[in-house]
């Protein structure tokens, strides 16, 4: 028997613009329940939608990075359903001309390369929440986010591991905040993943089942998407197994995710299947896009961080890991791009950029464009501490310095007197010293264990704190080896 | 007749209408009879015919993106059956 | 004359106030005097703003004694359709459903109307969210008649046709989605246009067809309809369907003729089922075109058989839609009874949607539901481009096309309220006008042998209201029709 594990996603993103996309109500996530709300996105009788410029043109955006083929007409349909969020009871949004279809997307797995197909994205706008007072039995309505434009992605069912799922989701995210259409706030719901999941099974005899698709809804994170699909590709093995169910005698069905439990749990199917009846909405005007606006659009993107990533390793010299580190945060990475220019020395820079500067960002909850050392001063420290001249030590006592004062580290290194000794005649006695102290350690290395060499730096370190440890290690064994 | 009542109380359902049996059996014949009127639709040949959806031919029709201040909370729910202040209150939604 | 100031045109009103010769409290008190008199009997409006009109009025009359100058429109009392929400005042659409409903907005044709200083005196009757051609779909009563209180005052805009005939308002605000400004205007002996479709703003107008709703002005003349007009057009930033264009002075050059006029009547409207007053009723005015010079020619709407069924598919489908909001979660009514969350919505939309409402709704619904699409929504959208097609071919050779507003004069009250299909006949000449989303009017033509008003339409190419009003009025300035009016306003 083989098992394979079938994996489609739907990805909503909200999109990061100050209105929402049919009114001039806040977007803004912080405000009490439902006081970013007008006539228009509570649906009140006689208010019209007005199209949101910037939502549109972040959309078009998303659609070239996700290298979909871009509507140059697109429309607005209602989509008809009943739901207290949803206060017209149908949702805007792009039913047969959406405004970008036929792409693909790049995204890394253990160091390969993988792509997904993308169906579809569309634009289309969010519904307010829903509040289950458990005490009263009613529900709360809030509709401050009713109305928040959202992007729809759709993908082929290309994917088959959660691994796989998880390192696409991470690249989407990524994309999209490079793209800076949105923040990607995942605790905040700015990005919604819904996995399409089923398995082919392939018994014995070669009979080929496949296992209703189940549409895991909402997923609030990486770990969430993940465990839902290792957990459903458990259970719906487990209920093919006892059951024999398959697409063709069992429905679709949706679930929802237990965050606490790391287990899917049945969904209360509606009533009816559903008949959105799509219309286009008589109250909106159709969008035609032109070359020259498409161009414009296009060419207001940057580079996209898998790009990034790997211009990183092939051209700067950067491992995999530091790399991805680094493109992670777009500024982090434009910070690093910046200093290792000026320092020349790429790789150093990237540690201490990883180390140094994103370890005071975190602690002190500072973000990287807020930083007080400004990329070039940064690169200067770096040519500083890699010239041998200064202890690591006495390099992170420098950038520490750096933080407040606007002294340049060469500056500090001569105030504070920091300087490792790089005269070998300054140091002859004190290894002449270490080494009859230490005969068993000298045969050692003699006898060919370089290891064992380490103590000995410690020995003269300690008596000459400013001993360059290269330059000690490279005496040792050049003292050891004449003998 | 073109209509079924079952097909009826589908649409009816579809449309969140509660209609009595006897209003059923009315709309089953009064929207079969609309529905046969409107069948001479079907005589006329429209293979090549554009549907129009709008009335004028305008395009990109956008407002900018700026935030305006919204009306307020008392506001919002003025005008509704029930609240629970800032909140609406509707019946209970069973997730799903 | 029981009131010369009920008599007055709105553009005499308004000189009049503005030159200090009459106050705005005067006009509003004698209007208000006369819907004392004559509501109760036609039920032409469902609220009447007293104490707002009043108001108003004397803010004006402040304005005026101060030297101050005053709106296009000072001191008119106009009454507005209750499809159009006004902020702080009772918006119900006729309709149970938001029989408490107070817009926290206006309108943007009201915050027009505000502007050039116009009294808005009540909220008039309509068949509920102006689905009928009789204003018997009203949830609050049906509007009379004012000319025979036995008989339908036409639809959807009852109300304000009503009012105006009634000498309630000297002009009014109408909605006109298959032909609800032009029917109930030729029942009750008025002016009423459409315009064309995004020359009004439609925001805050409660939606039935959005794609064929259009706001217009109803008078009692011609000049009073083309001032309303130029008041409530324009683009507005809250439709998006609203057109970016001037807005010509409709009412300055009324009285310059049309030259080389090149009348077009359509061979399709005069055939079977046309009323013979009717007829002859518009024949006597081409008549009139013809004395004054104009060529009048046949045209061809080949496709007018098929108007009605293309209407009844396209409106209603997007009705079912606009109107799925009412739900009574937000606003508007609720049941009382308890539920779930589906039966609450079915038993609240049972209880505050009227027969016909539920109809269309239902029609609609089908028609988007899923198999039925293409046969149905789809290929109405195709053959509303063919009829669309057929008046742009038609004004490649007339200035303008001329022919009936209704296949009858006002019918009885009850006569149709059995036969949903034999109404849906009543809009057969008005409904392609909306399709197409061309301008319309209807004008007094003639009154039958029982002293019914009838009504000529007369259509236009796109954005042509300023022509349109121009052959309108050569009409209204020597069929020598005026001075006829109700019984009702005499208290007859």
């Amino acid at each position: 028997m083989d098992v394979k594990l079938i994996i489609g996603m739907e990805v909503h993103v909200e999109l990061d613009t100050a209105s929402k996309m049919f009114c001039a109500c806040s977007t803004s996530f912080a405000a009490p329940p439902n006081s970013n709300v007008c006539p228009v996105c509570m649906g009140m009788p006689g208010t019209l939608p007005t199209m949101n410029a910037l939502a549109y043109e972040y959309s078009v955006r998303a659609g070239i990075a996700l290298n979909c083929t871009i509507a140059r007409y697109t429309k607005w349909d209602r989509k008809n359903y009943y739901y207290p969020d949803l206060p017209k009871n149908y949702q805007i949004s792009q039913y047969d001309l959406p405004l970008a279809e036929n792409g693909s997307f790049e995204y890394e797995l253990d160091g390969e390369t993988k792509r997904v197909r993308i169906i579809r994205a569309h634009l289309e706008e969010d519904a307010g929440k829903l509040l289950h007072e458990e005490l009263t039995g009613y529900t709360q309505v809030d509709l401050n986010r009713a109305g928040t434009p959202l992007l729809e992605i759709v993908t082929e069912p290309d994917f088959r591991s959660a691994d796989e799922v998880g390192a696409f989701a991470r690249e989407l995210r990524n994309t999209i905040r490079y793209l800076a259409v949105s923040h990607c706030d995942m605790q905040k719901g700015q990005m919604r993943f819904e996995p399409n999941i089923n398995l082919h099974i392939t018994a014995d005899d070669g009979k080929v089942y496949k296992t209703p698709i189940c549409e895991v809804k909402n997923l609030n994170s990486f770990r969430a998407v993940e465990g839902a699909i290792t957990y459903e590709s458990r259970r719906q093995l487990a209920e093919w197994e006892t059951s024999g169910v398959t697409m063709a005698t069992g429905n679709k069905v949706n679930r929802g995710w237990d965050d606490k439990k790391g287990h899917t749990v049945p969904q209360r199917e509606k009533e009816e299947a559903h008949d959105y009846r799509y219309l286009p909405d008589p109250d909106l005007i159709p969008v035609e896009l032109s070359d020259e606006r498409l161009e414009e659009i296009r060419g207001s993107i940057g580079e996209m961080p898998i790009d990034r990533r790997r211009r990183f390793k092939a051209e700067l010299g950067l491992n995999a890991k530091d790399a991805a580190a680094l493109v992670e945060d777009k500024h982090l990475a434009d910070y690093f791009e910046a200093a290792a220019a000026k320092s020349k020395l790429p790789e150093p820079t990237a540690k201490w950029v990883l180390n140094e500067v994103t370890a005071h960002c975190n602690e002190h909850d500072v973000r990287v464009a807020d930083f007080p050392i400004t990329p070039h001063r940064l690169a200067a420290l770096v040519i500083l501490a890699e010239s041998g001249e200064i202890s690591r030590a006495q390099g992170r006592e420098i950038f520490t310095e750096m933080l407040t004062s606007e002294k340049d580290p060469v500056e500090i290194q001569q105030a504070k007197g920091f300087g490792q000794i790089t005269d070998e005649s300054a140091l002859e006695s004190v290894i002449e010293t270490i080494l009859a102290a230490n005969p068993k350690a000298v045969e050692a290395v003699k006898a060919g264990k370089h290891q064992a060499i380490g103590p000995m730096i410690g020995h003269v370190k300690k008596q000459e704190p400013n001993a360059n440890p290269k330059l000690v290690r490279e005496m040792l064994l050049r003292r050891i080896q004449g003998m | 007749m073109a209509i079924s009542q079952d097909e009826v109380r589908k649409v009816a359902k579809l449309a969140r209408l509660e209609l009595t049996d006897e209003q059923v059996h009315r709309f089953a014949n009064q929207l079969g009879a609309m529905l046969d009127y409107v069948d001479r639709l079907k005589e006329l040949d429209v293979e090549d015919v554009e549907p129009m959806a709008h009335a004028i031919s305008l395009r990109n029709v956008f407002r900018p993106d700026a935030a305006r201040e919204s009306q307020g909370v008392e506001a919002t729910l003025a005008n509704s059956p029930a609240s629970d202040p800032p909140y609406f209150k509707v019946p209970r939604v069973l997730r799903g | 004359m029981r009131d010369a100031i009920t008599e007055l045109s709105a553009a005499a009103i308004r000189a009049k106030v503005a030159e200090g010769e009459l106050s705005a409290k005067a006009v509003v008190e004698t209007h208000l005097a006369m819907i004392e008199a004559t509501n109760p009997r036609v039920n032409g409006l469902l609220t009447v703003c007293g104490e707002e009109s009043l108001a108003a009025a004397e803010r004006i009359d402040a304005r005026v004694a101060n030297g101050k100058k005053v709106g296009p429109l000072a001191g008119v009392p106009v009454a507005v359709k209750d499809n159009l929400c006004t902020a702080g005042v009772r918006t119900t659409c006729a309709s149970k459903i938001l029989e408490n409903f107070i817009p926290p907005y206006n309108a943007t044709v009201v915050e027009k109307l505000m502007k050039a200083d116009a009294i808005i005196v009540g909220k008039a009757n309509l068949d509920e969210f102006a689905m009928g051609s009789s204003t018997e779909n009203s949830a609050f009563g049906v509007t009379a008649n004012p000319w025979d209180l036995s008989r339908v005052p036409g639809g959807s805009s009852g109300g304000s046709a009503a009012a105006v005939a009634a000498r309630m308002a000297p002009i009014s605000l109408g909605s006109d989605t298959g032909g609800s400004i032009r029917l109930p205007a030729s029942f009750c002996g008025t002016v009423g246009m459409k315009p064309t479709y995004g020359r009004v703003s439609r925001y805050g107008l409660v939606a039935y067809g959005s794609s064929l709703d259009q706001i217009g002005p109803m008078a009692r003349n011609v000049a009073d309809a083309a001032l309303l007009l130029k008041v409530i057009s324009g683009r507005d930033e809250l439709d998006s369907t609203s057109v970016d264009r001037p807005v010509p002075a409709y009412e300055k050059s009324l009285d310059k003729p049309v030259t080389g006029l090149k009348i077009g009547v359509p061979v399709e409207f005069f055939g079977e089922g046309l009323d013979a007053e009717v007829e002859s009723a518009i024949r006597r005015g081409l008549e009139v075109y013809k004395a004054a010079g104009a060529k009048i020619v046949d045209v061809h709407l080949p496709h007018t058989e098929y108007a009605v069924a293309c209407y009844y598919i396209v409106a209603v489908a997007e009705a079912s839609s606009n109107l799925a909001r009412y739900d009574g979660m937000h606003y508007g009514h609720r049941t009382s009874e308890t539920g779930d969350l589906v039966e609450t919505f079915r038993r609240t939309r049972a209880e505050g949607f009227g027969e016909e409402v539920q109809r269309r709704i239902m029609l609609g619904t089908y028609a988007l539901s899923s198999g039925y699409y293409d046969a149905y929504y789809k290929r109405a959208l195709r053959v509303r481009r063919m009829i669309t097609s057929d008046f742009e071919a038609a004004f490649k050779q007339v200035h303008a096309i001329a022919g009936p507003v209704c296949p009858t004069p006002a019918f009885k009250l009850g006569e149709k309220m059995t036969d949903p299909l034999t109404m849906y006949l009543s809009d057969i000449y008005t409904i392609s006008v909306n399709l197409a989303g061309l301008p319309a009017i209807s004008i007094p033509a003639g009154y039958s042998k029982s002293g019914l008003p009838i009504g000529m339409q007369l259509i236009g190419p796109v954005f042509s209201e300023g022509k349109l009003l121009r052959i309108a009025r050569m009409h209204e300035s020597s069929a020598g029709l005026a001075d006829r009016r109700p019984a009702v306003v005499d208290g007859k």
